[in-house]
């Protein structure tokens, strides 16, 4: 219940923060990204001082605490490697944000004053989010798929090009296929 | 940029940290809003109250505000349903399959000099940049 309490206001602080930030407008976001044009740069200094802020606090509270006050431990993710759908996750994340000039936590703060506009984006947002789980689970049936029979995938080629069809056309099914995010730490890069 | 933009643009940037921190302080969690709400579209029990009081924090902090100040609210760019919805569509799709947004990626993310997080950051900036140029300097200024 107090974590609920707690989880609460710390959504409540991130609403002032966006709102007050200015970035619960569109126009600001895409005066900051349209750099050639009439260039407004105050969600840099936003972002700055974000990251300034929590830089810090982060350092504090590893160096000095085991542990978060309220949950059993720091859930902080492990893997390091740049992979294919980070990079293009980003750059459809990216343009679509350029495009409307919002982003979900803004967005949702926003949903507050009732705008259609926001409406159309946080349902279309969700839609987008749904539609990848569907294409998510498919693409790991395939790769299960092509795992499970050996006999319909021609021999791995000597190097293999993680990630691109083998020259026969089958498609050599690799961690980096895999649905969801287990923790592989080897770089993929096509 | 005038005086009380910056000053606006500094106490936001405050306020978005502190959330940041107290997220992880508290809970343990990285402030990712992509992620905590896509978590809330399939519910694992035990994982979804605090991700809905998260959300409805943030709906009700943006509702006060809105009551107080609705300037910060004006929807100031021109842009068509459609076109807005199919920028939502990417955004959701985008985050999802890249693992993070710019609180999860461009605040906490880069606060931990995580390597996916600067790449992530830097890219969807300049997916941004070329989608905003795109817009106003090759459509018209509205889409």
């Amino acid at each position: 219940m107090l974590a609920h309490i707690v989880t609460f206001a710390i959504g409540m602080v991130f609403a002032l923060g966006f709102g007050l930030g200015g970035v619960a407008d569109p126009a600001t976001i895409v005066g900051f990204l349209d750099f050639l044009g009439d260039w407004n740069p105050s969600v840099a200094l936003v972002m700055v001082t974000a990251v300034a802020v929590t830089s810090v606090a982060y350092r504090l509270m590893f160096r000095h605490r085991t542990k978060p006050v309220l949950a059993t431990r720091f859930a902080v993710p492990t893997r390091r490697d740049i992979d294919r759908r980070l990079v293009l996750g980003a750059v459809v994340f990216g343009f679509g944000w350029g495009l409307a000039g919002l982003c979900p936590g803004p967005a949702l703060a926003a949903l507050g004053s009732g705008s259609l506009p926001v409406v159309v984006f946080l349902a279309a947002m969700v839609g987008g989010m749904l539609a990848f789980g569907t294409w998510d689970r498919a693409s790991a049936r395939r790769a299960a798929a092509a795992k499970a029979e050996p006999a319909s995938v021609t021999p791995a080629p000597s190097v293999v090009e993680r990630g691109r069809p083998a020259a026969s056309g089958a498609r050599v099914a690799t961690r980096a296929r895999r649905g969801g995010s287990a923790g592989a730490a080897e770089l993929v890069l096509s | 940029m005038d005086t009380s933009t910056v000053l606006y643009s500094i106490l936001g940037g405050l306020l978005v940290g502190l959330g940041a921190a107290a997220m992880m302080f508290m809970s343990g969690r990285i402030a990712g809003m992509s992620g905590i709400f896509s978590g809330l579209l399939k519910p694992k029990p035990g994982d979804f109250g605090w991700r809905l009081s998260f959300a409805l924090g943030i709906l009700a902090g943006g509702a006060l505000l809105f009551a107080l100040r609705p300037d910060l609210f004006t929807f100031g760019v021109s842009r068509s349903l459609p076109a807005i919805a199919i920028a939502g569509a990417l955004v959701g799709f985008g985050a999802r399959l890249g693992s993070g947004c710019t609180s999860g990626h461009g605040v906490c993310g880069v606060a931990r000099l995580g390597p996916r997080s600067l790449v992530a950051t830097a890219t969807f900036m300049a997916s941004g940049a070329l989608a905003a140029f795109l817009v106003n300097h090759v459509l018209g200024g509205s889409i």
